[in-house]
């Protein structure tokens, strides 16, 4: 019997990616959709690569063109939630890059982004649902930033249906804050119908000022293929997440030309 | 050995789920005098030797940089434990 890879069989691929662009995806120990998010990259057309959070080698980044930091619970959530996580040196690495001139797109998915608000590339934090139960259901969220590099393939206000599975995912930053959240469109997504976990103003994700980093609790990873996501409201399985790495795509050979 | 203790604290504006909850439950069990609960973390860092002005700034430094996330978060507290009186009340159970 072979060996388990660490992430998903990258050489596993029945089409051959629409572009060269790279992907890397982070894992900590503990992180659980690294393979998920591998696999949505892949099917987006684009090779992933996966990245790890011990890395001290100078190109530990592999020369990727963007990064996604894929949920689960790194480090046990110990101490916060991504709050040991941030303190690994591939995330340096990370921050450096994301705050650079070439602004590389960075994705934060559930707890990748928990460890973007520990790490400060994006503002607030996630306490514990308000409810104070683990949630899994399917989502629907509002677009409301569709000018970043993770959503410019979503129409302006479209409604999407993805994978919410959370503990801690009530989005709290101080009044200000969400003020200038608000003013400069850097909420990205908000929830719809209801909110799930007591999120301030019902933010389900927010992008920096540059819209190159980009975070929310929900896992558009979940539901990229036909007949394996969440349920829409016109009866078919959603692939409603296909479009974060679409965009990401579409953003990277625009510069490409 | 010295121990210093840091005590992290839920900022009085976040709502504090946790203690929300344990406010809730406390009544059942019949402890009716307590309107309000807030739960917060303690820390215990153990020295080496003696604990120097210049260790204590360590403690300072790391409470505010990683034990606490001052989003939402205080540090309320960063003292050296006071070895004496914790033995006491190791050594002393039955006084309780």
């Amino acid at each position: 019997m072979s060996e388990t890879p660490l992430i998903a069989d990258l050489g596993g691929s029945e089409t051959a990616p629409l572009t060269d662009a790279k992907i890397g995806v982070v894992t900590f120990p503990g992180t659980l959709d690294d393979r998920d998010a591998a696999r949505a990259v892949r099917l987006a057309g684009a090779t992933p690569v996966p990245l790890w959070h011990a890395d001290t080698d100078p190109a530990a980044l592999r020369g990727v063109d963007a990064v996604v930091i894929p949920g689960g619970f790194s480090y046990g959530d110990y101490l916060r939630a991504g709050a040991i996580a941030r303190f690994a040196p591939l995330m340096a690495k990370i921050v450096d890059a994301a705050n650079s001139i070439d602004k590389l797109p960075v994705l934060g998915i559930c707890n990748g982004f928990q460890i973007l608000t520990e790490a400060h590339l994006l503002p607030g934090s996630m306490v514990k649902n308000d409810h104070l139960k683990f949630i899994c259901r399917d989502q629907t969220l509002r677009v409301e930033n569709n000018r970043t590099a993770w959503t410019n393939q979503y129409a302006d206000g479209q409604e999407i249906t993805i994978v919410l599975k959370n503990q801690d995912g009530q989005y709290v930053a101080d009044e200000k804050t969400l003020d200038e959240l608000e003013a400069e469109g850097r909420v990205a997504f908000r929830y719809v119908g209801w909110n799930p976990n007591g999120s301030r103003r019902g933010i389900a994700g927010i992008t920096n000022s540059a819209g190159n980093v980009v975070g929310l609790m929900p896992h558009p990873e979940h539901a990229v293929e036909p007949g394996f996501g969440p349920l829409g409201a016109d009866g078919h399985y959603s692939t409603d997440g296909l479009g974060f790495f679409a965009s990401v795509l579409s953003q990277l050979v625009g510069e490409a030309k | 050995m010295p121990r210093i203790v840091v005590d992290v604290m839920p900022k009085p504006e976040i709502l504090d789920p946790q203690g929300k909850a344990i406010v809730g439950a406390l009544p059942r069990l019949g402890f009716t005098a307590f309107s309000g609960v807030r739960q917060g973390k303690r820390f215990e860092l153990t020295v080496d030797g003696e604990v120097t002005e210049e260790i204590l700034e360590q403690a300072r430094n790391a409470a505010a940089t990683m034990l606490s996330n001052p989003v939402i978060e205080d540090v309320v507290n960063v003292e050296v434990l006071d070895e004496t009186a914790s033995e006491d009340v190791a050594g002393a159970p039955e006084a309780v």
